[in-house]
Order: C-alpha cells, then structure tokens, then sequence
C-alpha cells in the first residue's frame, strides 16, 4: 500500500469511528423521541422498529390532558419550571455576590473559604436530604415547592460560586479602576461596568443551576407529599405503574422534560467543561 | 501607568490632609470601610453554606447517634442512642452488599467511563473540523438527557418483551449465543428482576450519559498540548501509540486526576437511575449505599437514625476522595 492510500484509509476509518461514536450517542436519544410518537402495536413488540411507519400524537395528548397522579403533565412542568427559576433567581444573585468578594478582594479568611466551597459541593445531596428534609418540614416548608427551592439554592450555590469566580476574575480590574478615576462610586462601577461583562458567565452559571433543579428526583420526591406539589421527574416515575409500563407515555413524558434541558445544554456545554475541571485544562 | 501611581503615592504622602486618589480602590467606598465590603458581599452566600449546608451536616451526625422516627421528625426529643445505629446498620447483610454494589459499580463505570470518555477524546481531537463538531453535537444530546430520562430509555431498551436489546441478542447465532451466554432464546429475558443484571442496565446508563462529559474534557487538554512536541516524536520515529504513552499521557495527568475524582464521587452516590431502574427502593439485593440510607430514612415507618448513620459512612467515604480532588486543584489554581 502506498503512503497515500495509507493515509486515504486512516481517513476513512477515523471517519466510520466518528459516525459509530455520533450514533451510540444518539440512537438512545432517538428512541425515545420516536417511542414517544409510536402507536401501541409498535411498542410492545419483539421486532424492532427503527422507523415507526405509525406516526401518533396520542401519548403526547394523553400526558397532556389526562396526566398521571390526577393531573395534568402542564402542572408538573410548571413546577418544575417555578422550582427552577426560583432557584436560579436566588441562587444567581447570592453567588454572584461571593464571586465578586472572592475574585475581587484579598481579605482573611478568603483561602479557607475557597476550601470550603470544594468541599461542601461534593457533599451527596442523599446525605443532606434527611437533615434537610427534618429542617424544611419544621420551618413550616414542607410540602412546598419553596421547600425545594430552599434545598436545592443549597446544592447548587457552592457550585455556582466557583464556576461564576472564573468569569468575575477574567474581566480586567483597570476598568474598574479607570471608572473610579472617573468619580464612579463603587455601586455604580458594579452595575455599570462589571456586571455587564460578568453576565455571559452569570447566563452559564445560571443554567447550570436550572438543570439541577429541573432535573432533580430526590428532594422533590422526599420533600414533596400532595400530587399537585410534583415536579416532573416525579411525575416521570408514576408511569411506571403496576398493570405495566405504559411506555409511550414514559417517552412523551420524557422528551417534553428533556426539551428545554437540551437547549440550554448546547448554550453552555464549553463552560461547563471549564468550571468543572477548573484549572486542569490549560490552554 | 506605573508612572502615574508612584507620582500619586508619592504625592500623597508628602501632603497629607489633601484628597488623594488611590489608584486601588474607588474614591469613596459607599459608607463601609473598604476592609468590610467583601464581608458583606460573602453574607448570603455565607448564611446559605453555613445554614443549609454545615449545619445540616452537624444535625446529620447528631442524628446518626439518636434514634430519630416519625414522633421525633413531628418534634419530639430524640433519645440518644451512642454508636447503636451504627452498630445495628453495620449487623445487617444489607449494609455489606450495598457497600459492595456500591464499589463494584463505581469502579467498573469510573473505568469504563474513562476508557470510553478518552478514546473519544482522542478520536474527536483527530476528526476533521466538521465530522469533529458532528459528534460533539451528538455527544451532547447524551450528556444533556435528564437522568431520570436517560434511566427510562435504557430500562426500556432492555424491557423484557419489547426492548432491542433482547431482539439483538437474538440475532446472535445460536451457537455463539450459547458458547458466550449458555442460552439462544432471549424473548422475554427480564432484565431488572435480579441485583446483578440491573446494575449491568446502570453501567450502561451510566457510561452512555457519562462519556460526553470525559470526551470534551480530554479534547480541551489536547487542544492545550503544543503541535510541536508531536512533531518532535515523529522525527524521532515515535509511533503513535508510544507518542500517547509518553507525551499525551503525562500532560494530560492533571486532567485525569480531576476526571476520574468527580466521575468516581459521582458515580459512587447515583440515585436517580438506580430508583428508575427499580421502581423506587424495593429491590434490597441491588440497593447502594445511597440508595439504602434513604429508604431507611423515608420508607414508612422511617428510621432516620440508621439512615444517618448510612449517610455518615457514605460521606465520609466521599469525603476521603474529596481531598484527592481539593489537593488537585489547590496544585493546580493559584486562587
């Protein structure tokens, strides 16, 4: 073989690996979507249907109306969509106070602090969900969507807090500075300067805490007693009932909750990356 | 610039009493002395990870020692009980197998994760530009499904009746099938009625949502490595796979340090897809640790005491592998 053919098949191999890599990653995915619209007959069969020659809106119309647990799929979307954005309106605001004061000041006590927040985001959230759970419940929140605000505001902060520091640190503190000069207060040098510049990562860091709250099963199981209360991960699992799996509606269920999560994904997916693995990747 | 400041110090030291502008710091720090501002900065943040994070971690370990029921949860004093819980969780042959799923999985999924996470990595940093962003962009949609999503399609890929993965084993032919697997027939085979086959189901779960996440990271340090140490390999008739050994590999170590960390903390404690994959905590052969400590905490009647103490061990289990993963990035980040 000549180096060139060489080089041509080496081409094509890495090329068939790509495709086999793009559809290990997918087909799962497409098998919901595409259970989601099957008809019954299609389902609950031993053969395998790649492509539904049936093609029904009835499961997605069925968790849309008649629901699971009394209610409606809507219900359960909203408040997971309330339990999210709650958690992202407080959540964002507190970390980005803390990143300011870390990325921004020197003051005693910061390294300890710094530790801490590593430390505290690899707490299991299954460890926290009993004395939390015990404290929520006496306070009064118990059976409350705040309840799982306030847990999950918890969960996410010290995360947040780290991940949004990278972005407060990388805008340069001479602008600052040259505000000041100008007679800016430091209020205004905040609002004026640096938050604009900081609102990409504070976008980032925002839906990262969203889909940790949309997607969280645990609290919102265990914090959660009254159906109305659900959120859709709860929901989620009501389908999988006694007289069977109804898997048609589990798959419409599921695509209307991966949705939104998808599209924020492919918004932040490199600065994901960046926050979690920190300084580890250079370049 | 520097100029400018040494002239301002100077200027301002020598005439003391005139309005100085330092160059560090705003003219007029809105009322707080300038010392002060981060702390205040810090106290909602602070008030959350001391309040719902520390102190619920005190209230855990104390509750570990007391023995904590629906009467205490309702507000009654708990009766303290010493090392009780511990020793009662620690006698039961639930405690051990979970502790021993727990382990199992994680190291077979980190493992696996990895291996699979790196060669797409690599693959990815080789691609072209445009086949590269196709995977990624396929990649992604794995990594962003939900868990309890992603748990739904893989308990349905391997339904009994209706999933493909029984359908493709039975394409198998008959005799491979039966050298491999002692058995040609796979109609009906229930995958989620025993531990072992479940947690089979989970590593699938969890090394096809996993993976992504590995892939870019490795992708991003290979994108850092300079082309010219490459080069310099092949002049010096380096192949590939000892290339990968001795330059990719070393560089690449401090990324690995913090992947294999976070994916083994995570893949310790997984919840989500295992409750998916059981029906919630019914099946106590195929519990983890996680898994076990909340059904002891939550099923009726509930035992939060025992479920503390599963708690405490699984965190401090957690905990050890943390300092693995601070030390990493304390070496690494000036912060």
């Amino acid at each position: 073989m000549s180096p060139a053919q060489r080089k041509r098949l080496g081409r094509i191999l890495l090329n068939t690996a790509g495709v086999l890599v793009f559809l290990y990653a997918i087909f799962p995915v497409y098998w919901m979507v595409s259970t989601g619209f099957k008809t019954n007959d299609q389902i609950f069969t031993t053969e395998f249907i790649p492509f539904p020659t049936s093609f029904t809106l009835e499961h997605f119309s069925r968790v849309l109306t008649e629901g699971v647990a009394n209610n409606s799929i809507w219900l359960y979307l909203r408040n997971s969509a309330i339990v999210a954005l709650g958690t992202v309106l407080i959540g964002s605001l507190f970390a980005l106070l803390s990143a300011t004061a870390i990325a921004r000041f020197r003051f005693r006590g910061r390294g300890s602090f710094l530790i801490t927040l590593l430390v505290v985001q690899m707490l299991p959230a299954e460890a926290m969900l009993i004395p939390l759970s015990v404290m929520i419940r006496r306070v009064g929140l118990g059976d409350q969507l705040l309840g799982i605000i306030v847990a999950q505001v918890a969960v996410t902060l010290p995360f947040g807090i780290w991940m949004l520091r990278t972005f407060v640190a990388a805008v340069p503190k001479t602008l600052e500075e040259a505000a000041w000069i100008d007679g800016a207060s430091r209020m205004t040098t905040f609002w004026k300067v640096l938050f604009p510049l900081v609102a990409p990562g504070l976008v980032a860091t925002s839906i990262f805490s969203f889909i940790t709250a949309w997607n969280d099963l645990v609290f919102a199981l265990y914090l959660m007693s009254s159906s109305e209360g659900y959120t859709m991960p709860v929901a989620l699992q009501y389908f999988f009932g006694q007289k069977g799996v109804d898997w048609g509606a589990i798959m419409a269920g599921s695509t209307l909750m991966t949705i939104p999560v998808v599209i924020f994904f492919l918004l932040v997916q490199r600065r994901m990356v960046s926050g979690l693995v920190a300084g580890a990747v250079k370049g | 610039m520097a100029n400018t400041t040494t002239v301002a110090r100077g200027g301002g030291s020598s005439a003391p009493g005139r309005r100085r502008k330092r160059p560090g710091g705003p003219p007029r720090a809105s009322g707080l002395p300038n010392w002060a501002i981060p702390y205040v900065l810090l106290v909602p943040g602070l008030l959350v990870i001391a309040g719902l994070l520390l102190y619920p971690m005190v209230q855990l370990v104390i509750i570990s020692f007391q023995k904590f029921g629906i009467a205490q949860i309702r507000g009654k004093a708990a009766e303290w009980v010493g090392w009780a819980n511990f020793e009662k969780v620690l006698a039961t042959e639930i405690f051990w197998t979970s502790l021993r799923n727990t382990v199992v999985f994680a190291s077979i999924a980190v493992t696996l994760t990895l291996v699979v996470g790196t060669a797409v990595g690599v693959l990815l940093h080789k691609l072209g530009k445009k086949m590269s962003l196709f995977v990624v962009i396929g990649c992604m949609f794995a990594w962003a499904i939900p868990p309890v999503a992603q748990a739904a399609i893989w308990r349905s890929l391997f339904d009994a009746d209706s999933g493909i993965i029984n359908w493709a084993l039975n394409l198998l032919p008959d005799w491979l099938s039966q050298a491999v697997f002692g058995r040609a027939d796979w109609t009906g085979e229930p995958w989620l009625n025993d531990a072992f086959t479940v947690y089979v189901v989970l590593v699938f779960c969890v090394v096809w949502a996993g993976f992504p996440f590995i892939a870019v990271s490795v992708l991003a340090g290979l994108k850092g490595i300079p082309n010219e140490l490459y080069e310099a390999a092949r002049v010096d008739g380096s192949g590939a796979w000892r290339t990968f050994r001795k330059i990719t590999l070393p560089l690449l170590k401090p990324v690995f340090a913090v992947l294999t960390v976070l994916s083994i903390i995570w893949d310790f404690k997984v919840y989500t897809q295992l409750h998916i994959l059981l029906n919630g905590p019914t099946n106590r052969e195929a519990f983890n640790l996680s898994m076990y400590a909340v059904a002891e905490a939550f099923k009726p009647p509930p035992k939060m005491g025992t479920g503390a103490a599963i708690s405490i061990v699984l965190t401090i289990i957690l905990l050890i592998i943390t300092v693995f993963y601070v030390r990493q990035i304390v070496k690494q980040e000036e912060m």
